[in-house]
Parts: C-alpha cells; sequence; structure tokens
C-alpha cells in the first residue's frame, strides 16, 4: 500500500466524527426550518425527515404558516417592534461608552483612575440585582412599557463591559496622534469625531454586533419591563407567549422561532468575522 | 388580518422610534459640549471631561449601582417591603425544600453544562483544526449562538416532542428511539430522571460554539515549533493534546469554563420557556422571578438575588484578572 493511500486511509475516522458533529449539531435547526414550510396536517402526522422521501416534490411546502404567524398572530409587529427595541439599544450604550472612554484614555481629571475600577467591578452585578427596585420606580416615573424605559435598561446593563473594552481600545492608540491633533488646535470633540471614533471602528463593530444579538435575544428585561403590554412586545416574549398559548401547534411556532432568528443568523452569517472577534473580546461580559 | 396603511403606520413609528433613539443621543453629547464652549477656558478644561464621563456615571449609579444597594436592603424586609424580618428570607431560601430543589439544579447546571460545552468545545475545536473544511464545521457548531435561548427551547421542544401509543412520533429523539432502537417513546421534558439533563443538553449546544470558537483561536496560537518538536521526540497525537495542547492553553480553558460558570448560575430562559420550572427543574433565576410575580414577594426575590451575586462576585473577579493578563500578554 502506498504511503499516501495510507494516511488518507488513517484519517477517514477523523473525517466521520468532524462531519458526524457538525451534522448532529445543525440537525434540530434543519427540523425546525423544514416544519416551518409543512402543511399543518403534514406537520401533525409525519416526522419532518420524511419529507427527504421525495425532496423535490415541492407541492409539500407551503408559505401559509409564515403568513399567518406574520399577521393574525402578530409577529410581523413584534418583528418591528425588536427592531425598534435593538437599534437604539445597541448605539445608545456604545456612544456614551466611547465619549467616556475617550475620556478615560485622553482627559486628566481628578479621580478617573478610582472612577475607571468601580466602572469594571459592576461587571460582576448580575441584572438580578436590579430588577426590582428599577421595576419599582419605572412604575412611578410611567417608564414600564415604553420602549424609552427598555432602551435605558439595556444602556446601563451593556456599559461596563463597552466602557471596559473601548477605554482599552482607545487608550491603546498612538499617544503622538493626539498630541499632535492637539497642538494643532484640535478641540476634544474634533480629536474624538476625527480620530478616535475612526481609529476604534473594529472594535466598535464587534460590539455593536455583541450588543445587538444580546438585546436582540433578550427575554428577561423584555419580560420585566414591557411585561404584558403587547403594543410594545419583541419577538422573543411574543415567542414565549406563543410557547403558552399554542403549544402543540408546531407548524405556527417553527415558523414563529424561524423568524424570530432570521435577522441574527443574517447578521452572523454576513458578519462573522467581527462576530468572532466580539465573541473573543466578550468573553468577560456576565 | 392588518390593513396596510396600519402596518405603513408601524413601520413609520418604527422608524421614528429608531431615528430618535439614536439621534438624541449623539446630538446630547454635541450640544452640551458646545454649550460649555461659552465659559471661559480655564473653567471649560475643567468641566468638559465631566460632560464626557457625565452621562455614564448617572446611567450607572441609576441602573446598577442604586438597585443593586436597594435589594440587598429589601432582602432583609418583608413580601411588601414595609417591616424588617432580620434573615428570615434568607432562612427560608436556605431551608425550603423547592429552594433545594432549584440549589441542586443550578449546581447540575453549573456542572454538566461546563463540563460537556467546555469538553465538547475543546475536542471539536482540535478535530477540526485537522480537517480542509474547518470553517464550514465551526460555522455549523458556532450558529445556535446568534439564535436567542427562547428560539432554541421551541427547537428543542420539537426535538423532544411526544406521543403516546402507536401514533407516529413526530419529535426527532423519540423516533430514533421507537422506529430504529424500536424502544417505548420517553416524555422527555416530563420525566423527572431526564427532565433537568434534556434542559441542560439544549444549554450545551448553544455555548459549545462559544468555548470552541474562543479555544480554537487560543490553539491556532500555539508555535507550530513546539509542536512539530513533540512529535520528532515520539509523542503521539494522544499525548500532544494531553501534554502541550491543553496545558499551553489553560488560561483560556479558565476563562471560557467562567464564563460558562456565569451563565450556568444565571441559567432562565431555557428553563422558563420550556417547563417553567416544573416537575423538579426549577433554577434560582425563575424561582426569583416567580417570587417577584406569582408570589408578589420582593424580600425573598431579593435574598435569591443577592445569593446569585455573592456566588458569581469570585468567579467574575477570577474571569477579568485572567482577562487582562491576556490582554496584557498580546
Amino acid at each position: 500500500m502506498s504511503a499516501k493511500l495510507k494516511k488518507t486511509l488513517s484519517s477517514i475516522p477523523l473525517h466521520i466524527t468532524v462531519i458526524g458533529i457538525a451534522f448532529l449539531w445543525t440537525l434540530p435547526s434543519v427540523g425546525l426550518l423544514i416544519s416551518s414550510f409543512r402543511p399543518k396536517n403534514d406537520v401533525f402526522a409525519t416526522g419532518w425527515w420524511t419529507v427527504f422521501q421525495h425532496p423535490f416534490d415541492f407541492t409539500q411546502y407551503q408559505l401559509d404558516n409564515y403568513i399567518r404567524v406574520l399577521t393574525t398572530e402578530g409577529m410581523g409587529r413584534a418583528f418591528l417592534n425588536s427592531l425598534s427595541i435593538t437599534i437604539p439599544s445597541t448605539v445608545i450604550p456604545i456612544a456614551v461608552a466611547a465619549f467616556a472612554a475617550y475620556a478615560f484614555a485622553w482627559m486628566d481629571f481628578p479621580g478617573r483612575q478610582v472612577l475607571f475600577v468601580i466602572v469594571v467591578g459592576l461587571l460582576v452585578v448580575p441584572l438580578q440585582m436590579t430588577l426590582i427596585p428599577l421595576l419599582r420606580v419605572y412604575n412611578k416615573l410611567g417608564l414600564a412599557g415604553t420602549f424609552l424605559g427598555i432602551w435605558l435598561a439595556h444602556t446601563g446593563y451593556g456599559l461596563p463591559f463597552a466602557v471596559y473594552l473601548l477605554r482599552n481600545f482607545i487608550g491603546g492608540l498612538p499617544r503622538d496622534l493626539f498630541e499632535s491633533a492637539y497642538l494643532d488646535g484640535a478641540s476634544h470633540l474634533t480629536a474624538f469625531f476625527r480620530l478616535a471614533l475612526p481609529l476604534s471602528v473594529p472594535a466598535i463593530a464587534s460590539l455593536a454586533i455583541f450588543q445587538f444579538l444580546w438585546v436582540w435575544n433578550d427575554l428577561l428585561v423584555a419580560l420585566i419591563y414591557l411585561g404584558g403590554t403587547q403594543e410594545v412586545a419583541p419577538l422573543t416574549l411574543k415567542l414565549s407567549a406563543m410557547v403558552q398559548s399554542l403549544g402543540q401547534d408546531w407548524h405556527l411556532l417553527t415558523a414563529a422561532a424561524f423568524i424570530s432568528m432570521a435577522l441574527p443568523l443574517v447578521v452572523f452569517l454576513s458578519l462573522q468575522r467581527y462576530f468572532v472577534q466580539g465573541i473573543l473580546a466578550g468573553s468577560v461580559k456576565g | 388580518m392588518q390593513s396596510l396603511p396600519a402596518s405603513l403606520g408601524q413601520i413609520l413609528n418604527t422608524l421614528l422610534a429608531i431615528l430618535l433613539g439614536v439621534g438624541g443621543i449623539v446630538l446630547l453629547y454635541i450640544i452640551l459640549d458646545s454649550l460649555i464652549g461659552f465659559l471661559p477656558d480655564r473653567v471649560q478644561q475643567r468641566i468638559r471631561p465631566w460632560v464626557y464621563v457625565g452621562p455614564l456615571l448617572i446611567i450607572l449609579a441609576f441602573y446598577l449601582v442604586y438597585p443593586t444597594l436597594n435589594t440587598i436592603y429589601l432582602s432583609f424586609l418583608d413580601k411588601r417591603s414595609e417591616n424588617f424580618v432580620g434573615l428570615k428570607n434568607y432562612i427560608f431560601a436556605f431551608t425550603n425544600p423547592a429552594m433545594h430543589v432549584a440549589f441542586r439544579n443550578n449546581v447540575l447546571w453549573l456542572v454538566l453544562q461546563t463540563t460537556f460545552s467546555v469538553g465538547l468545545g475543546l475536542v471539536i475545536a482540535v478535530l477540526a483544526n485537522r480537517v480542509r473544511y474547518e470553517t464550514v464545521v465551526k460555522s455549523l457548531v458556532f450558529l445556535p449562538l446568534a439564535i436567542s435561548f427562547v428560539g432554541a427551547s421551541v427547537i428543542w421542544r420539537f426535538v423532544y416532542a411526544y406521543k403516546p401509543g402507536d401514533v407516529p412520533q413526530i419529535g426527532l429523539l423519540n423516533a430514533v428511539l421507537v422506529n430504529i432502537l424500536g424502544l417505548e417513546p420517553i416524555g422527555w421534558l416530563v420525566e423527572k430522571a431526564v427532565n433537568n439533563f434534556a434542559l441542560i443538553a439544549v444549554g450545551v449546544w448553544l455555548q459549545t460554539g462559544f468555548c470552541m470558537v474562543v479555544l480554537s483561536a487560543a490553539i491556532k496560537g500555539i508555535p507550530v515549533e513546539i509542536i512539530e518538536a513533540a512529535r520528532i521526540d515520539g509523542a503521539n497525537e494522544w499525548q500532544i493534546f494531553w501534554r502541550v495542547t491543553v496545558p499551553m492553553i489553560s488560561s483560556t480553558i479558565a476563562v471560557v469554563a467562567t464564563t460558562v460558570i456565569i451563565n450556568a448560575l444565571k441559567a432562565f430562559d431555557i428553563v422558563f420557556v420550556m417547563t417553567n420550572g416544573n416537575r423538579g427543574t426549577e433554577v434560582l433565576a425563575n424561582r426569583m422571578y416567580k417570587e417577584m410575580f406569582s408570589f408578589r414577594n420582593a424580600g425573598r426575590a431579593s435574598a435569591i438575588a443577592v445569593i446569585l451575586l455573592l456566588a458569581i462576585i469570585p468567579i467574575m473577579m477570577v474571569n477579568i484578572r485572567r482577562f487582562q493578563e491576556q490582554e496584557a500578554m498580546r
């Protein structure tokens, strides 16, 4: 036997294991996706894998589940609500963190080190510690059940990590750059917008994807501060309510679940590189 | 069915909300910065840093510092936060049988989710490193990370679906049991012997990708010469894994493990959506939610939150310190 053939043969178990793992890992999601396109009666009568008996028989797929879920079940509205919640909840903490990170890195003021340590120290606080007092204040101020209320809550929860990451990045930019800008008469606002911000794009992109997914996929914060207010409920809240009310209506639940995952999956597939960087940097977020 | 104008109105509202939220915050800083521009230079220099960090400090004080202190205080008061009750809520938390179940399950989550996510993540990272289609495999294992816990709960409730009797099984797992192995179907989320493991499996499915990506980056950082040297010295792949790879990435393994441990301590969504803590699947975070909303007992809910905080602090400290060491090495 040639050495090359031997090498190929000995690596077969490796390939089987690796492909097997990838296959097993993907199977549950594939089942969901296929079921969401099958008619109600088919979903109840047979397993989703039976479509592979005639995979190209397109009469066994249809869009009715999606149409029903998006309109009568209110997932269309929930999708818009998720956008209204997630985009500002991503931009606001990053903006607040970027200005503060700039100040911590390039401005001189009393207590700057101590304050930064305190901000990072707040990473240890699980958000469960904040729910009861904040909900009471929210009810008094009328912020419960509003977009503004949930934007600010996500901002508060996301800030310690955002400041931590951006301070390290902005502080690591070359000192000469800033000093020569100040000598040329640039104000702090100019240095922030023209230097710090453009140079921090990689860090900001990672952070943005990370925060976006965190907010889009969040259930607890929405559950507490938006509660039963249907008009502002995001996808996760709506989907978890559907699990309670529709229980076994798999044709609808699978379609609804896929709608809730579509955007994060697009973000994931198109920005995977930044996503991975964000994950690598994000491993300390609690 | 919604009418078209109503949907258009909603879309306009969405755009407006996004514009207000996003534009408002940037404008705030620009306006504040130009307002202090009218002050004398020396005063400006003193005040400007506080314009930049001020909003951060105000938000953190309101959203994290004040509520944390307040929750600690509330944990010593009764259910309506009216009378001081001493340690009564904590005694409840450590003696109540339902709480014992929650503690036991959190320990299960902690041990099993961490072991399997980190272990599988490490194995997949090492194996995938040796095939040409690595990126595809890693993407597929990593994909669940983009999915919400709620979405994953629906996916897995469907995998676990149970039909009694001779009706064809539509859940993948029971179909395998009945059709391939010839066994009886199992109510995965109902049977007390298996339901906790069924829930933890969902957590493992979600978190393994995270572990794999971080560990894979660390493995690629090991200098090739070291591996080659071990190979020349006659080490087999197994020895290289245990004696070279694992020791060299041990600090990364620790960071990943602590992250998964913290997630296990805070486990909530999966339990809330899939079983709501019924039939022996309760965990601390779900119990806290129930005390807060179902039983309206602010004292007990606060005590559970404080217990979570105390469990997380030491782990988080280790995590931040390790992370800083890594950053310093870069």
